[in-house]
């Protein structure tokens, strides 16, 4: 239910409306459309992601939400008010950077505290709470240490305690674990999400991978040149992209359209089929009555220890991508498949169809 | 050359020639100090006799009590503290403004700030003599302060453009994100991380305006700064042993912003690296 | 706290203040900008104006006042007399020789640190080449006095080396000679060259800091000896370096008055031209259209150096 743009709601818990509101929100830089027209509801207390390639446009919404920047049109209500024309220091969010953005000339203590030395909180309490949210990030003593004495994921700790201890409504976090190495980011992937949820405050993260979205998230929108590709859950996404840019970019997927899917389903729409959702099998296998199928020959191998990747030249036209798992397979059985002429077999609800839409 | 292809990381020693060169242009550079030295403790008063005839801290003593000295040195304190705040104030805001936004003509900005002391110094001073003149103006403090202000303005505006340039931009964002409005992120956020910058700034300002001859010439009038009381003694040299001993009380009074300034670029330099 | 609802009455006056800024770049930009650009647009560039004014001015030669109507007489004063050529070719021709020498000087100072010191080593030899550039000019020039006056050190070191015969010989010559070393264009010149060297070594030195050592190990491995690398890959990258140390040594040589005086003999320099006339002749028009001269002469010269890619090695 959309309140009346401008009004002020006094309470700190109503949940009746959406943490975030974009409504036909556009940010144009001259003849660049950063942000085109998107709208969006961030719900309470959610892990809601903006995925997309660099330049897509998330990190503009993350940036109009927390008012470093200002729409060209269209409003932003955080709560249910309108805050189109608040600057930052007014606005109930706290934000993680992606350089994090830590002052270099305080220590790590001053850093978290500095929110609350705005504020005039006296300094007691400060450094109650400071060593209090450092234990939250698993930081505890870390206080007196200067942020070049920290390493990356630490200093990453730092930059989430120093948003979290000002309790906002809505943290944002932009690209924060871009800069960590591999296993870093996954143990800090887990720890982001527990942390969420045991604060129970609305997270608006930002990445490009999609496979830290899908760890993390209760909810994505996915970004491409501007505009919302697709919102909703990391299951719907994967199995039922809207389209064929969200088939491409959350996952791996295989596009089949025109006289091949025509072949294939009978219409000639569009479809979507990840490749380990195909079965691989003799060309003379039966094939169920719930299921679709293609015959073609086998031009690669990719052994990859786990899985094998196949690539099948269809007879009708057309590629095929299908990943197995080696379950009682060894490399010598997977990779004498090669040039073997097969039957691929899937489940018709496998199959996601993309309508054509209008461009 | 004479590289150890042994050793290819370690650098090459210098041909001989190039060193003798190297150092020989140094021994240039400083003998003169050396000299002004040695020459504050001559016994000769008339001549600048060497080998001197004779040893004397005397001169000193006598420099301590004139009361000419004393004015002059006062005012071009006094003239380089003026003309430094000034340049402090003018040239953080210029390197602010130009650092912050593109705006059309920034380059212009840039442009004006080098300008005073790109162009010859006599061509500033007679124009300040200029603008003094058709405007009836008569000779204080103050129109010496406005002339070394232009020029020194453009050390502050290097030194902080310079640090703000190596200053993360979202440290800004992130202090107003987390509550502070924008006169709170200058005072404890902007302000610290361009502090030395500023110091030193300030210390070159104040060296430049200490030391700066021509442009005073056409602004000071009748007053006398330290710089136009040892020019005067260059030209008719009547008091030539007090002259060596303010020599080397300049140098040593100059050494020390210049030295400071530097460890400040220096130290902050390496800090960010 | 900073909530999502305070009322803008709530708001102090500050805070109302910075937002103000904060929604408006434009206007937090003017004023950033507002102070400096009055002080320079207004104190600085009025001030040239009033410089280009004035030389439209003329002194009245019977009450000694300005008279301050439109007139071209006052540079036809100045380019009726001859002897005013001679001071323009006299100061260009000294600022070209200075910036030549002072090039040719700071080469090998400069080379050594870019190629040969140690960090420690290089940092040690830039501040000693930074002090002599800040420290007091005047005292410098002064301590050239002491050196250079007759009975002075220079003279000595001559004297006991039995040179004294080819000072003599040298300051015998026409024009550039002259009864000492401390009265001569031939010490003048050194003077210049001392207090303006270091103005040249400093660009120099960076503009071969920014030569990649691996272009000189290429030329060599492409079977250029060390004279030849110098030649064809050293001296054009570094060029525009030494026109940026030139625009130095050239506009502080023609605009310097104090060492003509000091040193010079009756001959005059621009600087000491237009020192002279708006001071002890009180003729600022005059003084003024002088200096119109070395503006001119600069502004062709950085125009050639903009050319040869100068300002990229400021």
């Amino acid at each position: 239910m959309p309140p009346a743009a401008g009004a002020i709601i006094v309470s700190a818990s109503n949940s009746s409306f959406p943490a975030i509101r974009f409504s036909n929100v556009s940010r144009h830089f001259g003849e660049v459309k950063a942000v085109d027209n998107v709208s969006l509801d961030i719900l309470d207390g959610e892990f809601f992601t903006m995925l997309g390639p660099s330049g897509s446009g998330k990190t503009t919404c993350l940036r109009l939400i927390a008012g470093f920047d200002q729409p060209t049109a269209g409003g932003i209500q955080l709560h249910g008010q309108e805050v189109i024309g608040l600057p930052p220091y007014e606005r109930d969010v706290n934000t993680v950077f992606q350089d994090y953005a830590l002052f270099p000339h305080m220590t790590a203590g001053e850093n978290v505290a500095y929110g609350l030395m705005i504020k005039k909180v006296p300094k007691a309490e400060r450094e109650k709470r400071v060593e209090e949210i450092l234990e939250l990030v698993r930081l505890p003593g870390f206080a007196q240490r200067k942020p070049t004495q920290l390493s990356g994921g630490q200093r990453q700790r730092v930059a989430l305690a120093r948003a979290l201890i000002n309790h906002p409504r809505v943290l944002l976090l932009d690209e924060p674990l871009g800069a960590l190495d591999l296993k870093l980011r996954q143990q800090m992937q887990i720890e982001l999400k527990s942390i969420q949820q045991r604060v129970g405050i609305t997270f608006v993260f930002v990445t490009h991978d999609q496979e830290e979205a899908l760890t993390m998230s209760d909810r994505i929108a996915v970004f491409s040149q501007g505009r919302i590709e697709q919102v909703g859950t990391p299951a719907e996404l994967y199995e039922h992209p809207a389209s064929a840019f969200v088939a491409g970019f959350v996952g791996v997927s295989n596009l089949v359209h025109g006289s091949v899917a025509q072949a294939i389903t009978s219409s000639p729409t569009m479809f979507s089929i990840r490749p380990e959702k195909i079965h691989l099998a003799d060309p003379s296998a039966p094939v169920p009555a719930d299921s679709y199928s293609a015959e073609g020959r086998v031009r690669e191998v990719v052994y990859l220890g786990m899985y094998t990747r196949y690539v099948v030249e269809l007879d009708g036209g057309g590629e095929l991508a299908v990943m197995e798992q080696n379950l009682h397979t060894t490399s010598m059985d997977v990779l004498a498949a090669q040039g073997r002429p097969v039957r691929l077999i899937w489940q018709r609800n496998h199959v996601s169809l993309i309508p054509e839409r209008a461009n | 050359m004479r590289s150890k292809p042994a050793n290819p990381d370690a650098a090459p020693r210098a041909p001989l020639g190039l060193r003798l060169a190297a150092i020989g242009s140094i021994l240039f550079l400083h003998l003169p100090f050396v000299v002004i030295l040695l020459y504050s403790f001559t016994t000769d008063e008339q001549t600048f006799t060497f080998p001197l005839p004779g040893f004397t801290i005397a001169w000193f003593g006598e420099a301590w009590n004139r009361v000419d000295l004393w004015s002059a040195l006062g005012l071009s304190l006094r003239v380089a503290l003026g003309a430094t705040i000034v340049a402090i104030v003018l040239g953080t805001l210029a390197a602010a403004a130009v650092h912050n936004s593109r705006f059309f003509g920034r380059d212009t900005v840039s442009f004006l700030v080098v300008l005073p002391i790109a162009l010859p110094g006599i061509v500033t001073g007679i124009a300040l003599r200029s603008a003094l003149s058709t405007m009836d103006i008569p000779f204080t403090f103050w129109t010496i302060v406005v002339g070394h202000a232009t020029f020194c303005i453009v050390t502050v505006y290097n030194n902080v453009i310079a640090r703000l340039r190596r200053t993360s931009g979202s440290l800004i964002e992130a202090s107003m994100d987390l509550g502070a409005n924008a006169f709170q992120t200058f005072r404890y956020v902007i302000l610290p991380s361009i502090a030395t910058a500023l110091l030193a700034g300030g210390m070159l300002a104040f060296a430049l305006s200490f030391d700066e001859i021509i442009v005073t010439t056409f602004t000071a009038g009748q007053q006398a700064t330290l710089p136009i009381w040892i020019f005067s003694q260059l030209t008719k040299p009547r008091d030539r042993p007090v002259t060596n001993v303010v020599a080397v009380l300049v140098v040593l009074i100059m050494a020390i912003p210049i030295l400071l300034a530097n460890r400040l670029t220096e130290e902050s330099s390496s800090h960010s690296a | 706290m900073a909530t999502a609802t305070t009322s803008p009455e709530r708001q102090s006056f500050i805070g109302k203040l910075s937002t103000l800024f904060y929604l408006h770049p434009r206007l937090t930009l003017a004023a950033l900008l507002g102070p400096p650009l009055v002080w320079l647009g207004v104190v600085y560039l009025g001030s040239l104006f009033m410089l280009v004014a004035q030389s439209f001015f003329h002194l009245d030669s019977f009450s000694g006042k300005v008279v301050r109507e439109f007139t071209l007489a006052t540079y036809g004063d100045l380019l009726s007399q001859f002897e005013n050529y001679n001071i323009v070719v006299r100061t260009a021709g000294m600022a070209a020789a200075v910036t030549l020498a002072a090039a040719l000087l700071a080469f090998p100072i400069a080379y050594y640190m870019a190629r040969y010191a140690s960090p420690r080593l290089k940092a040690l030899l830039y501040l000693a080449v930074l002090i002599p550039l800040w420290s007091n000019y005047l005292v410098r020039v002064y301590a050239w006095k002491i050196i250079l006056a007759k009975e002075g050190i220079l003279g000595w070191f001559l004297t006991v080396l039995h040179l004294d015969f080819a000072l003599d010989a040298l300051l015998k010559l026409p024009v550039i000679g002259g009864p000492s070393l401390s009265n001569s264009l031939i010490g003048m010149f050194l003077v210049f060259l001392y207090v303006w060297l270091p103005y040249m070594i400093l660009p120099i030195q960076a503009a071969l800091e920014r030569v990649p050592k691996s272009l000189l190990e290429a030329s060599g491995d492409l079977g250029a000896k060390p004279g030849e690398t110098f030649r064809h890959v050293i001296l054009p990258l570094i060029f525009p370096g030494v026109v940026a140390g030139s625009i130095f040594t050239f506009s502080l040589t023609l605009g310097d008055f104090i060492i003509p005086t000091a040193f010079g003999t009756s001959q005059f320099f621009i600087g000491m031209a237009v020192y002279v006339y708006q001071g002890t002749s009180g003729n600022v028009p005059l003084a003024a259209a002088f200096t119109i001269v070395p503006i001119l002469i600069m502004a062709i010269y950085l125009s050639f150096a903009k050319r040869l890619g100068a300002f990229d090695a400021l």
